[in-house]
């Protein structure tokens, strides 16, 4: 049995920020584990500019994003192991680990990290009607084999689903000489950044189909053609609505899961709407010493939201170490009530907080001139005015933690009011 | 009338501006909506004459990968991106590379080149 403080379980800029936030605050024997032969995760692949401005107060490609964070882990002397795979996590905070260096492993760790980030949605998931032939594949799985593997995927090429990926990738794929026939849209608006609506599909003439899917997939060996038809508002196709297009590939870009098999098998408890683990507000889980960060928990629209997630993991961590996380029976649930789909943390324990609590929530629907409405149990606490929210947008609170030394709390909750109400 | 609806797409927060052509503010425009100045900045141009950085690929020998991520190192008018992206394609070039090496430079002319945004090593 190997020993650590901190195993970090993914190395993308999740894992990534983890571990090096967790060094600056005193923990020491830290591994990052990864699957991958590189550190970077996701970002990797991600060669599209527009991450960091928050963070750095500049404009990098994904990999530059990662590298910075590749080589900060590395001046650090923080160890990590590549081309690893963790196959079970206990309760106990004990891992199974394996690679064909060390063969199998068995590692007990004092706190863990989890950052092992998403898988995408496959056809599989929404079930598509049609034949199955070659040229259907995820937008992510496009993204790594043109701009990492050097593959191209198709020449002609229709887009299910409005979220980022598949946004970037038909911007990406006209660039590199494949003609994009139409990016389709389940939902009557896109859950992409608007700005990649702009830039990806604006700028090259691609035709945005919102209230639109994909109702069949025809081909022998090959896509063929897709059958695109127009949906009603319970997002039922509407016959006589079909139209055909010609292409060869299919990619589908139809949402990320948490990827939480190993939560799972350490006991961990799982939010319903997120898919991932129910996390307080030192983002540790349901299992004390376990704690997660980034897309694991939730999927995020930026990576700088991510890193800074992450950095409050790796912090909390090493502070659970020297055992200053205070656990507590005092707990304030955060509910999100009229409009909002989920609150992270779930769970705030205010003896842990620092000046502020932050919390992050996606809207249900695109919302013009409404308002969050923060209530302390029934008192409203805060009102902010939005111009504009979108499922696709996340949107962050901060709280400060002196509201809950005032008074006794059990739960806060967030609604959304549209103007005039 | 000389109005358009813009979205901001300088940082992914995606402000929704107004840009009014208005001869009597010094750049030309009156821009609103905007929660920053490169916001106001971004807009004018996007009018004006827009640009774009672009973020590709060039093939890589004798690296763990054949394709090594470059972007062009400021942003170039949007109807250069095709020609750019002819001249891009056909270059090669042989691992290790730094990030922020140049891989062309002064691309077209323009002034610019194409960086590379990672660091491959020789393997």
């Amino acid at each position: 049995m190997l020993n650590y403080d901190i195993v970090v379980v993914g190395g993308g800029p999740a894992g990534l920020a983890a571990a090096i936030e967790a060094k600056k605050n005193g923990a020491d024997h830290i591994v990052v584990i990864d699957r991958e032969y590189e550190l970077g995760g996701i970002l990797q692949q991600c060669i599209h500019n527009g991450f960091g401005l928050h963070i750095f107060k500049e404009e990098l490609t994904g990999p530059e994003y990662a590298e910075r964070f590749i080589d900060e882990l590395k001046e650090m002397n923080i160890e990590y192991k590549l081309d690893t795979m963790v196959l079970h996590i206990n309760k106990d905070k004990q891992l199974s680990v394996i690679n064909t260096v060390d063969g199998f492993l068995k590692i007990q760790a004092k706190a863990i990290i989890l950052a092992m980030g998403c898988r995408e949605r496959t056809r599989g998931a929404i079930a598509i009607p049609g034949s199955r032939p070659v040229g259907v594949m995820t937008a992510g799985t496009a993204q790594r084999f043109i701009n990492m593997e050097g593959y191209m995927v198709g020449k002609k090429v229709v887009i299910l689903g409005s979220g980022d990926i598949g946004l970037i990738m038909a911007r990406r794929l006209t660039l590199e000489g494949a003609k994009v026939m139409a990016v389709a849209e389940l939902m009557p608006f896109s859950s992409g950044l608007t700005r990649n609506i702009v830039q990806c599909l604006e700028d090259y003439n691609i035709p945005l189909l919102l209230s639109h899917t994909v109702i069949d997939i025809k081909g022998k060996e090959r896509v063929e053609s897709v059958v695109i038809s127009k949906v009603d508002e319970n997002r039922k196709p509407i016959p006589g609505t079909e139209i055909e297009y010609e292409c060869d590939t299919l990619l589908l870009s139809v949402g990320l899961i948490p990827e939480n098999e190993l939560s799972k098998s350490a006991g961990i408890k799982l939010a319903q709407v997120t898919g991932g683990p129910i996390v307080n507000e030192s983002m540790e889980t349901t299992v004390e010493g376990i704690f997660a960060c980034g897309n694991v928990v939730h999927v995020h629209d930026l990576v700088d939201w991510v890193t800074e997630e992450s950095k409050k993991a790796g912090k909390n961590a090493a502070r659970f170490i020297k055992k200053e996380i205070k656990p507590s029976k005092e707990i304030v649930k955060t509910i999100p009530g009229e409009g909002i789909s989920y609150i992270v943390p779930h769970i705030i324990r205010s003896v842990n907080l620092e000046e502020t609590v932050d919390l992050f929530m996606r809207v249900k629907n695109v919302y013009k001139n409404a308002k969050l409405v923060v209530k302390a149990d029934e008192e409203i606490i805060k009102e902010i005015k939005k111009n504009y929210m979108a499922p696709g947008e996340m949107e962050q609170l901060k709280i400060p933690s002196s509201l809950f030394k005032e008074k006794q709390i059990s739960e806060i909750s967030v609604v959304v009011i549209k103007d005039g109400e | 009338m000389d109005t358009r609806e813009l979205v901001c797409i300088i940082c992914p927060i995606g402000c929704r501006m107004t840009v009014v052509k208005d001869d009597y503010v010094s750049l030309g425009y009156k821009v609103t909506g905007n929660t920053c100045n490169r916001g106001e900045a971004y807009a004018v141009k996007e009018m004006t004459n827009p640009t774009r950085v672009i973020p590709t690929t060039v093939k890589i020998k004798n690296a763990q990968l054949n394709r090594l991520p470059v972007k062009t190192n400021a942003p170039v008018p949007k109807g250069l991106i095709f020609e750019c992206m002819n001249i891009i394609n056909k270059v090669e070039v042989e691992a290790p590379v730094r990030l922020g090496d140049i891989i062309i430079e002064n691309i077209l002319g323009t002034g610019i080149d194409v960086v590379a945004t990672k660091t491959m090593e020789k393997i």
